[in-house]
């Protein structure tokens, strides 16, 4: 155990300096590009804010259903089957047919190239399935629709999200999936994400619609609020332009009125039916709907041909500019919740950073201290050992640019006070077997090897709790079990040949001393 | 040597009236959960005028209608954390908190921290915690049984279950709040409990190899003197390196480390009183493990 060869002392020593040179490039700042990593501070060391949003499917759910009752209705009447009593109750669809017509309804539905009920071969699933209950048919989405649905709304969800985060420009946000319905957005460095959290908790459906007093108008009316809260409208629900026609929308200042306005330009589609529904819309009031509430009500005056308009509203310039961000970023297809928020603020970061590494500091001492008090060269031995155990461990967390938590600087301060236990395993061994053996290398030899096992046992239970928590834990803890589990592996490297070489080559030049440990 | 076996009854006593304690505790008097796994809304602020304090904020909360507000001191004077249940998951309820306090404290306070979770996020985060924490023992106990005989096995998954029971016995006792960071404190705690009764069950069946004649009774006092040095050492330096983060780690991390020193220590003590004990109780003879050991032969 205490042999070692030329070729594996070089590689210890070159493995050894390769790893606290990336360590140290955490501190200095080198000018070329040749290696740019880095360890990443989590939010609770550099700042930052930490939002978990959940996307509210039911809307959409209801949204599709309400459109399958048409196209069903549609589609069975091309083929002279009545659909009757059809709607909709707690997101299943209800109609009857006559009972002859049962059989090829259900087929329709049962058949893996319907166009009406798409088949995914790979779950053996349809998008929806049918059932006849006896008093009449229903149908619903099926478990795989349902995912499908979820997953197409959180795809075109975290892209809105992405675009309205960059438009407000944060450095380096971190937008991620979590599970089918969850967006984690990670953004470093912000102190007060209320702006952040009011852009995202908008849906930004934008609609033109005429105000309609008339009841019997062919697409229906609905009273809406002002944005104010206090007046209300009645408005059709035949929508001119929406959110979808838009190519661009900025705040301006009107230099006539001195009022903050957006302005915003449509796309051909939008210029076109935006020309004919103010040409004939002349002298009545064009209500511009934001999420259900009316922004304003102009009263139309003019054609407007052009494919650019603007809207007022008593806007301040800071509401100018996030309604004309959240136009430029399109609708979100569903509402966002914020379900979980951390917020740290950048100097309670810089003061965890600071109590850490004091507490790093002062526990890395008390160890060394310890060790060597109580083993004097060996003791040197492993504090070298554990010196660069710790460099070995940041220039791996830098070389896979790992995120370093307040709880992950714990887990080093931890390794450090559980590293020397393999180190001390081994010399209390070497001491049991120097009482009946008088060869200290055949006693060093002897030490290394029984004590094998005892560490890999120690060292297994640690690294099985580190790994549950990496997988269990989330955010910080993870931190945790990142530097935890780490450590481990650098600590084996460490005694197994950093310490091991020291000691082999003190044994070696000592071999007839007594008392040698 | 010391006769650690002389005490072996008197400590099994100790064990379980701390178990049972700790049991009645948790029962009956619970956990005090964070807003982690509890839902809620938590404010550390930082004041910059002395008219700031527990009661004049306490007062503030109070009339917002934020349902049960509790208001403490974090660490120096100048700091304060705040929480409260936050019911009906108000949207925008920081802002609204802040533009209260403007009014009466004006600019001379900054909030340092903000976390919210909402009811849904909390039981999921408690629903993971328990199952990680389950997960942990089940992995050991899988472990173990590998590496030992039944007895050693049963031996050690009791020390681990007294360890994480009474350290929660304790949080409960003294109403210390459990949040995440006291999951991954436990988990450590398992491994680290684990680690030193593997260390002198290893030196136990070594010696049950080595000798015929020697009672278990004496065998595990001999095993145990042979490794209590290093027993001590290692506890040493990691309550020295925990002791280290709990006086200068800041705040965040006081639980956390609170945690593991108790789980240190009791793992410590558990080794040597109750994963020893139960091989002593089940009669455990060099039988055992030649047993095992013609069996691996056969394999």
């Amino acid at each position: 155990m205490l042999y070692f060869s030329k070729l594996r002392i070089l590689f210890i020593i070159l493995f050894s300096v390769l790893f606290i040179l990336i360590a140290s490039s955490n501190l200095f700042k080198f000018d070329d590009n040749f290696f740019d990593k880095k360890i990443n501070l989590g939010l609770d060391l550099q700042g930052g804010s930490y939002l978990l949003l959940e996307i509210d499917n039911e809307p959409v759910i209801e949204q599709k259903l309400q459109n399958l009752t048409t196209t069903i209705r549609n589609y069975f009447k091309e083929k002279n089957i009545k659909i009757n009593n059809i709607k909709i109750d707690n997101q299943n669809i209800f109609f009857n047919v006559i009972d002859n017509d049962k059989q090829s309804v259900l087929d329709v539905f049962q058949d893996e190239n319907s166009d009406l009920n798409p088949y995914y071969p790979r779950f053996k699933s349809h998008q929806l399935e049918i059932e006849d209950t006896g008093l009449n048919l229903k149908v619903n989405f099926s478990r795989q629709g349902l995912i499908k649905l979820k997953t197409s709304s959180q795809d075109q969800a975290i892209e809105i999200v992405r675009r309205r985060v960059d438009e407000v420009g944060t450095n380096e946000p971190n937008i991620l999936k979590r599970g089918n319905n969850r967006i984690l957005v990670e953004l470093p460095g912000l102190d007060d994400p209320m702006r952040i959290k009011s852009l995202l908790g908008k849906t930004a459906n934008l609609t033109f619609r005429f105000v309609s007093n008339d009841e019997n108008d062919r697409f229906g009316v609905e009273k809406l609020k002002f944005e104010n809260g206090l007046e209300e409208a009645t408005v059709s629900k035949r929508i001119i332009i929406s959110g979808e026609n838009l190519l661009d929308a900025q705040p301006k200042m009107d230099t006539q009125t001195n009022q903050t306005i957006v302005s915003f330009t449509l796309d051909r589609v939008g210029a076109k039916r935006f020309g004919k529904a103010t040409s004939t819309g002349i002298g009545k009031q064009l209500a511009i709907v934001l999420d259900g509430k009316i922004i304003s009500a102009p009263v139309v005056r003019d054609t407007i041909a052009s494919g650019s308009g603007q809207i007022s509203g008593g806007f301040t310039f800071q509401t100018a500019t996030d309604l004309a961000l959240l136009l430029r970023s399109g609708a979100l297809p569903a509402p966002l919740e914020i379900i979980e928020e951390r917020t740290v603020g950048p100097d309670l970061g810089q003061d965890s950073i600071n109590a850490g590494m004091i507490a790093l500091a002062i526990g890395f001492m008390l160890v060394i201290i310890f060790m060597f008090v109580k083993y004097k060269i060996f003791g040197l031995i492993t504090n070298v050992t554990l010196i660069v155990n710790l460099f070995i461990l940041l220039g791996v967390l830098t070389l896979f640019e790992a995120t370093l938590t307040l709880p992950g600087i714990a887990g080093i301060i931890l390794t450090v006070g559980m590293a020397v236990d393999a180190n001390v395993l081994i010399f209390e061994r070497i001491k049991e077997e120097l009482k009946d053996e008088t060869n200290n290398i055949l006693a060093f030899d002897g030490g290394y090897t029984k004590s094998r096992t005892a560490i890999l046992d120690a060292n297994i239970t640690t690294l099985l709790a580190a790994i549950i928590l990496f997988f269990m834990g989330s955010g910080p803890v993870k931190g945790f079990a990142v530097t935890l589990g780490v450590g481990i592996f650098t600590t084996l490297f460490s005694v197994y040949f950093i310490a091991r070489l020291f000691t082999s080559i003190y044994v070696s030049r000592n071999k007839n001393k007594e008392k040698l440990i | 040597m010391i006769a650690f076996n002389k005490y072996y009854n008197h400590f099994n006593l100790l064990s379980s009236v701390l178990i049972v304690v700790s049991l009645l505790l948790l029962i009956f008097k619970g956990l005090n959960f964070g807003i982690d796994f509890k839902g809620g809304t938590l404010i550390e602020l930082r004041a910059s005028d002395s008219k700031i304090n527990v009661s004049s904020l306490r007062d503030r909360f109070n009339q917002m209608d934020l349902g049960d507000v509790s208001v403490k001191k974090f660490g120096n004077d100048t700091d304060f954390l705040v929480k409260f249940e936050n019911k009906d998951n108000k949207k925008n309820i920081i802002e609204e908190i802040k533009a209260n306090l403007d009014k009466s404290f004006g600019n001379n306070y900054d909030f340092r921290r903000v976390e919210n979770v909402g009811p849904k996020v909390s039981a999921e985060l408690l629903k993971s915690g328990v199952i990680a924490i389950s997960l942990s023992l089940a992995l050991m106990l899988i472990y173990i049984w590998i590496r030992f005989e039944w007895q050693f096995s049963l031996g050690a998954i009791l020390a681990l279950f007294h360890d994480v029971i009474v350290t929660l016995g304790v949080f409960s006792l003294f109403s210390l709040e459990i949040n995440l960071s006291i999951i991954a404190a436990v988990l450590t705690i398992v491994g680290y409990s684990m680690n030193d009764t593997v260390v002198i069950f290893d030196r136990v069946r070594e010696n049950l190899r080595k000798y015929s004649d020697i009672k278990i009774f004496e065998l595990t006092n001999i095993s145990i003197n042979e490794t209590l040095s290093r027993t001590i050492i290692t506890s040493a330096t990691t309550l020295l390196a925990l002791l280290a983060i709990y006086f200068f780690g800041g705040e965040i991390l006081r639980g956390f480390s609170l945690a593991m020193i108790l789980g240190v220590v009791f793992g410590t003590y558990s080794s040597i009183y109750i994963a020893n004990t139960v091989l002593v109780r089940l009669r455990v003879s060099q039988k055992t493990v030649l047993r095992e050991d013609d069996q691996n032969k056969l394999n």
